[in-house]
């Protein structure tokens, strides 16, 4: 989840980078691609439950293709939300077709591949690093861009058909008792999060006809060149729901890295994205269900941020980032403060 | 009682030294990590130097919101549940100050200088200028 470990690479792994390399080859063979060796396979770090992989598929004809490869190595499991990288691949390709910038999907791997579950796409150059799009000059036009730009392409993710699709269809009410769950297990009494548990289950919006949602779209997920946004990444928690989930996501503070006043994930007014998408999509957007959306999504990274206490207790993940990520879900219960502050539920601080 | 230097001067000496001497030799991953190292001493820093204090304090408002004594995790827990069920709300201004108050000392030790709490200071001290 965190940006510093975005696009680093931390390892090449030798032995088990031969035969996986081996299976990459075949795999590709299979849309006819005619692959001569695999070089530079190293492993990127990024999310927990998946790995991402880079490498360069060398051609017989001379050609070079820099490829990715996603996986959920054998023996692990997807998360429960987490729609599985067969699906996720196929929601990849479909909003593809719909116009959605995102990386084009090139081969799924097979159970008799042995290299576990996942899928290659196409690298595609830019800047993942949230701070540098929100910071650095050569951004200056995406930022400009932006919230025309989000705005679209949410617009166009939800108009998708994917109803023939066996993704999981999210039922808001069901989503506040899973979080609920999540923070009764991390056994820690957190005042602030109680206020915003009872807050979200009397202030439930109409969802309305269920939408193709990406789960996940916020700074950190988009690949960005110098004109703004080229890929949308991450399509792990790709669902049908609420649309207006995928907007107050975007607008959580902690993806807007410092920039308070651009709630646009750090790039973009509120309004400028809201405007941009009503436009893009020829319906109006209720604002009330895009603010719940955005206190259920600031409690979700929340109750993440706290549930990390369980990795480091238990020691599956004690690292000195993971500990300072653990103690991030304060800043979540001063931006849930404003939040409902700003709806009378609280006094203002 | 133990000797000088206290706990937090000698954690200042080792996040100085990572960010002197030891991350300008480091390669970028390493200097990665090492930063995080650096910024983690200086948390706990923190809650050595003022967190016990603000402990106190929130245990204090606690107690009178409960109105009796007890350990700090025990009336948070019991504070929660008053929550939960409904019988405290934050629509009550001393429940809500306590909530801002421990929240914002909570900060103070965690992100001093995450946005939203520099924002909430910035306009608790120009309220506080208007009255």
């Amino acid at each position: 989840m965190t940006e510093a470990s975005d696009g680093t690479a931390v390892d090449s792994e030798g032995g088990a980078g031969k035969s996986l390399s081996l299976t990459l080859a075949k795999a590709l063979g299979r849309s006819g691609c005619d692959v001569d060796r695999i070089c530079d396979l190293r492993r990127l770090s990024g999310g927990a439950s998946q790995e991402t992989w880079a490498f360069g598929a060398h051609l017989r004809d001379g050609g070079v293709e820099q490829l990715i490869l996603r996986r959920m190595p054998q023996g692990e499991r997807p998360g429960d939300l987490s729609a599985g990288p067969e699906l996720e691949a196929q929601v990849i390709a479909l909003v593809a077709s719909a116009g959605v910038p995102v990386p084009a999907v090139r081969e799924v791997l097979r159970p008799s591949d042995g290299a576990g579950r996942g899928f290659v796409m196409n690298l595609i150059e830019g800047e993942t690093l949230a701070r540098k799009i929100i910071r650095d000059h050569a951004f200056d036009q995406a930022r400009a861009e932006f919230a025309d730009q989000a705005g679209q392409i949410l617009a166009r993710i939800h108009a998708v058909d994917a109803t023939h699709l066996a993704l999981r269809v999210s039922d808001t009410a069901e989503e506040i008792e899973d979080l609920w769950g999540k923070y009764l297990r991390s056994d820690m009494p957190r005042p602030v999060f109680e206020i915003a548990f009872r807050w979200l289950r009397s202030h439930i919006p109409d969802a309305g006809e269920p939408r193709l949602v990406h789960g996940d779209f916020r700074n950190g997920n988009l690949i960005f060149g110098p004109e703004g946004v080229r890929a949308v990444l991450d399509w792990e928690l790709t669902h049908r729901g609420d649309p207006r989930e995928d907007l107050g996501w975007l607008c959580v503070n902690s993806w807007r890295f410092g920039e308070i006043d651009k709630p646009a994930g750090g790039l973009a007014g509120r309004e400028e994205l809201l405007s941009a998408y009503e436009r893009a999509s020829g319906r109006a957007v209720d604002r009330v269900g895009v603010h719940f959306w955005e206190v259920l999504g600031t409690l979700r990274w929340g109750v993440m941020c706290a549930s990390m206490v369980e990795w480091i207790d238990n020691g599956s993940d004690a690292s000195i980032e993971r500990c300072m990520i653990a103690r991030r879900a304060s800043e979540t219960e001063i931006d849930l403060m404003r939040l409902l502050s700003s709806t009378g539920t609280a006094h203002a601080g | 009682m133990q000797d000088r230097p206290h706990a937090a001067a000698i954690l200042a000496a080792v996040a100085a030294f990572l960010r002197e001497a030891a991350i300008p030799n480091l390669p970028p991953r390493e200097a990665f990590d090492a930063r995080v190292a650096a910024n983690a001493l200086d948390l706990v820093q923190r809650q050595i130097s003022s967190g016990f204090t603000r402990e106190a304090l929130e245990q204090d408002r606690l107690q009178t919101l409960l109105g009796h004594d007890g350990g700090l995790a025990d009336l948070n827990t019991e504070f929660a549940l008053e929550l939960r069920e409904g019988r405290l709300d934050a629509s009550d201004p001393s429940v809500s100050e306590h909530l801002w108050a421990t929240t914002l000392d909570k900060l103070a030790v965690d992100q001093p200088r995450y946005s939203a709490y520099l924002r909430t200071l910035q306009e608790r001290q120009a309220a506080s200028g208007e009255n």
